[in-house]
């Protein structure tokens, strides 16, 4: 089994509400010196078999069509390696 | 005409936008987002509501439903097509329309009377306005802060294409204070506040979204 994994994160130029609700929160549970959170998703998605560029190629393009906006989102993909 | 709404699983406002659209002297066709048919209707109406749950990401997955292959292919030929609320989620989306919509930056959800400047009156959709004039309808979203970037909001803006402004307070964070816009062709609009619960005195804030449905029964569009 592989597992690929697919963060994806709003584009830095875009308001990120609930990173700022986080980042809010955190002096007030006496967490200091938090200058900034950004919250995004993480996609851990599962093949039989060997990651090959193919499978690759076929997360980059789950990642372009689904899972990600291209209008307000950024992501990257790679392999999971640890068992 | 005939006018098709779709109801997606957690539609709310299908029914609503059905009703307004009888009221707009047209005719109403209720649509399924399992089926892969328009039933030959002449526009189109994706409401207000939620659908798939909105998981990922409002309208995300909406877009792939087997009746949004059919508005798109319709949109490309001319075919009027509405989204209201979500269903403006679901066309930024399917690349209909620019920009997309994410969660307010005030992050509450917001419902009340909001005052609203109609932008441009030449699409199907807003042609029984008076360009620059001042409408009051309900709006209600959690996720309406319009987006793009920079390049774009200033190409939408050049090509007249911002159909409704939010008066007044800002209520969501939408950047330009745009509620709603169109497709370069014109036919395709989105807007988030909902112009099918202004359509009757007795309910709502007065009737003031019911040229929303009545451009479509004017003689221009016949």
């Amino acid at each position: 089994m592989a597992r690929v994994v697919v963060a994806v994160m709003p584009k830095p130029e875009i308001l990120d509400p609930q990173g700022k609700a986080v980042q809010g929160a955190l002096p007030r549970l006496g967490f200091s010196g938090v200058t900034d959170v950004r919250q995004g998703k993480r996609f851990e998605i599962e093949f039989d078999g060997e990651v090959t560029d193919d499978v690759l190629a076929e997360v980059h393009k789950m990642a372009e069509t689904l899972l990600s906006n291209p209008v307000i989102e950024n992501f990257s993909v790679h392999v999971d390696t640890a068992e | 005409m005939r006018v098709g709404v779709v109801t997606f699983p957690g539609s709310l406002d299908d029914v609503d936008a059905q009703r307004a659209v009888r009221i707009g002297g047209n005719d109403a066709v209720p649509l399924w987002h399992g089926d892969h048919d328009l039933k030959r209707v002449d526009a189109v109406i994706l409401p207000g509501g939620f659908s798939y749950g909105d998981y990922l990401r409002c309208g995300a997955i909406s877009r792939f439903a087997p009746v949004m292959t059919e508005v798109v292919e319709a949109a490309g030929r001319g075919m009027p097509v509405l989204g209201i609320c979500n269903g403006f989620q679901i066309l930024c989306e399917s690349h209909l329309l620019p920009g997309a919509l994410i969660r307010n930056d005030h992050r509450k959800f917001v419902c009340r009377d909001q005052r609203l400047r109609i932008e441009n009156n030449r699409t199907p959709w807003t042609a029984a306005y008076e360009k620059g004039s001042e409408i009051t309808i309900v709006l209600k979203n959690g996720e309406g802060g319009f987006v793009a970037d920079e390049p774009t909001l200033d190409r939408i803006e050049g090509e007249g294409r911002v159909v409704a402004r939010y008066l007044e307070d800002n209520p969501n964070g939408s950047l330009r204070d745009i509620a709603g816009v169109s497709n370069l062709r014109g036919n395709v609009v989105g807007l988030m506040p909902h112009p099918e619960h202004a359509v009757e005195k007795l309910t709502g804030s007065g009737t003031d979204g019911l040229g929303f449905f009545t451009t479509l029964a004017s003689e221009v569009f016949q």
